[in-house]
């Protein structure tokens, strides 16, 4: 078996990160801008894409400086609003278990919802031996372009041509990224009820409705599987 | 708030999630997961990704919205017939913003 080299393997990952700067971009550019109008000083606006590096959680604890809540109070915001980032950990461990320590802690920083959907496509691909350098280059582009654009946001405010309907491309990538997990039964069962869960809790603050509905879900898709592969038709996985 | 404060969210913040971003990869030993556990791996992201859409297009502000001028929901399914096509992200991603702008002209 050949093994494509690392750096195929990082310059893919580059490349396939390149159409969810779509969304990733002025999502950037509207954090930075809502961060210096809520009072928060423009290096510690970057601070928070830099440190923190996570859209959802930054753009909520913008909001609530401006809105003068306890910085204990937001913290724990931030703790649950990513919370859904253990299930991309748990997700991805195995995949990772075989590589160094630095590999790990670098991979882990670059853990997005982003990440997370480009690795999941990657991880469903055949040649895994390289595939980190794959995730090396979704992460750093994801990086770099999230802080290019939260200063472009604190430097010059949001720009955007308002009937484009930018906010969209995330979402959608995320559904073009679904696409290659649905591979059977127990996986199509796993994503149906995430979305009609997610759905049904969509009221619950904190993106807590996508973490209980993801849980569900998995357990969803496990009890059809034990459903389904109970016959000799033992399908493959 | 002080200038000191928002340091502090944004030092605590970051900690708390690169810890838990650390979380399986780095501090829980895999092997001592239990089997049912590694098994429902699998069924992490169509399980998380899904749940990220879906309420994207049926819900507005909120509510939910299945009906024909809800727009994000026309070019949604737009875009789940292309991804199921195409398999292109890029593809994927033009269809569903050029039938959502579509729809805003109509």
């Amino acid at each position: 078996m050949t093994a494509s080299p690392p750096h195929k393997e990082f310059l893919a990952g580059v490349r396939d990160q390149l159409p969810l700067l779509l969304g990733v971009v002025p999502f950037g550019l509207i954090f930075g801008a809502l961060a210096i109008s809520a009072g928060v000083p423009p290096l510690a606006a970057q601070g928070f894409s830099l440190v923190i590096f996570a859209g959802s959680a930054q753009f909520i604890a913008a909001t609530m400086v401006g809105s003068g809540a306890l910085p204990g109070v937001i913290v724990f915001t931030i703790l649950i609003v990513n919370l859904r980032h253990a299930l991309y950990s748990a997700s991805l461990a195995p995949h990772l278990a075989h590589l160094p320590r630095r590999w790990k802690l670098a991979l882990s920083w670059l853990l997005t919802d982003e990440a997370f959907a480009m690795a999941s496509a990657r991880y469903r691909r055949g040649d895994l031996s390289q595939a980190h350098w794959y995730l090396l280059g979704t992460g750093m582009t994801l990086w770099a372009s999230w802080q290019v654009s939260t200063s472009l946001g604190i430097a010059v405010g949001t720009r955007l041509p308002e009937k484009l309907p930018l906010d969209f491309a995330l979402p959608l990538t995320f559904l073009a990224l679904l696409r290659p997990n649905l591979v059977d039964l127990p996986s199509w069962a796993a994503a149906a009820a995430g979305g009609l869960l997610a759905v049904l809790l969509g009221g619950l603050p904190f993106k807590l409705g996508l973490v209980l509905a993801s849980l569900a879900a998995v357990g969803i898709g496990l009890a059809v599987q034990r459903l389904s592969s109970r016959p000799e038709t033992g399908e493959n996985v | 708030m002080s200038e000191a404060s928002i340091w502090m969210v944004v030092a605590l913040g970051g900690l708390a999630t690169y810890l838990i971003r650390l979380s399986f990869i780095a501090l829980i030993p895999h092997e001592r997961l239990p089997a049912a556990f590694r098994e429902g791996l699998r069924f992490i992201p169509p399980a998380v990704l899904s749940a990220i859409v879906l309420p994207e297009l049926v819900l507005r502000d909120g509510a939910l919205a299945l009906s024909l001028d809800n727009h994000r929901l026309l070019a949604g399914v737009v875009a789940a017939l292309v991804a199921w096509r195409t398999r292109s992200t890029w593809l994927t991603i033009g269809a569903g913003l050029l039938a959502l702008i579509l729809l805003s002209l109509l």
